[in-house]
């Protein structure tokens, strides 16, 4: 049963250490946005675009750890070897 | 799991499809009527629906032609109609007895492998043979080096469309579930409001990147 303990701490260790870096990514991207919006206005409508496609693209990081901890939650592939052993 | 309530749950049992599916059809079903309805009633003079869906019709005409060019206005029904599908599909999720059709694996696996077969199919049609120019890279001698990585590019586009509008629509109701179980009064109502935003995003994300994509076929080898 130890198994499944470690893998609700990896699905969570996982999650913090993906939403971390996209974070960071997505703070940078966005702070680089506001910036070429105050110095040029006029070109907000362009920025907004570009930006949330690369905020897009980032987020993606995140949302493929967010993946790969559901498939480690409900969907594990090692469940049935596990239980398998564990009534031996 | 996710939801407690679907209306349509019991005619799933009974056709044996799933409830993305039906959902789907019924997204499906609802774009149709309202696009009759709005067709039936043209004026020169807008007038109710038609008031709302010219410019946004025209948002979406104006942003195809910024990035693919004046080629790209031939593609505008296959853009225009996944946006709108995926845009449908994300804000239902917000009433309560729907299932939203993009919260599931294979309805995103679905549109983005349309989008990629069409963007080869494009490519091929408007370059014929030459199209294969696009993964030879600027430089002869490079093409060993560069086709391996321009195979993996394009195997990736459908692989990250459909788990970036999965992820997002899944891990959106997953925390919306976990979020009423807890408190289930006024506590999920900030989550939904950004489900909002997330359902407009990532509509518009997904039809921003199949124009990227077949803008890309569209123009020439360097």
């Amino acid at each position: 049963m130890q198994f499944f303990a470690w893998c609700m701490v990896a699905a969570g260790i996982g999650m913090g250490l993906g939403s971390f870096g996209t974070g960071i990514g997505q703070g940078l991207a966005v702070k680089s946005a506001v910036e070429g919006v105050a110095r040029n206005p006029g070109a907000s409508g362009k920025i907004m675009t570009i930006m949330l496609i690369g905020l897009a693209m980032i987020e993606s990081l995140a949302i493929y750890v967010f993946v790969v901890a559901m498939i480690i939650l409900f969907a594990n592939p090692f469940t049935a070897q596990v239980m398998q052993l564990a009534t031996k | 799991m996710i939801h407690p309530y679907l209306f349509l749950k019991s005619l799933s049992e009974q056709l044996h499809v799933g409830e993305h599916v039906l959902y789907t059809w019924f997204v499906m079903l609802l774009l149709i009527v309202v696009a009759l309805l709005v067709k039936s009633s043209i004026q020169t003079v807008p007038g109710g629906l038609q008031n709302f869906f010219e410019p946004v019709i025209a948002g979406i005409e104006g942003m195809i032609e910024e990035t693919m060019g004046p080629h790209g206005r031939a593609y505008f029904p296959l853009i225009a109609t996944i946006a709108f599908f995926i845009l449908t599909s994300n804000l239902i999720a917000l009433i309560p007895g729907f299932y939203p059709p993009t919260a599931n694996l294979n309805t995103n696996a679905a549109m983005a492998l349309t989008v990629f077969v069409m963007t080869h199919a494009i490519g091929l049609k408007e370059h014929g043979l030459a199209y294969l120019k696009h993964f030879c890279g600027p430089v002869p001698w490079l093409a060993p080096l560069i086709i391996p990585i321009e195979l993996v590019g394009h195997l990736a586009r459908p692989l990250s469309l459909t788990l970036r509008l999965f992820g997002n629509m899944y891990g959106h109701e997953i925390v919306l579930m976990i979020f009423f179980t807890l408190v289930p009064v006024l506590v999920p109502l900030p989550m939904m409001v950004m489900g909002v935003m997330v359902a407009f995003i990532q509509a518009f994300v997904f039809m921003l990147l199949a124009m990227i994509y077949i803008a890309g076929a569209l123009e020439e080898a360097h």
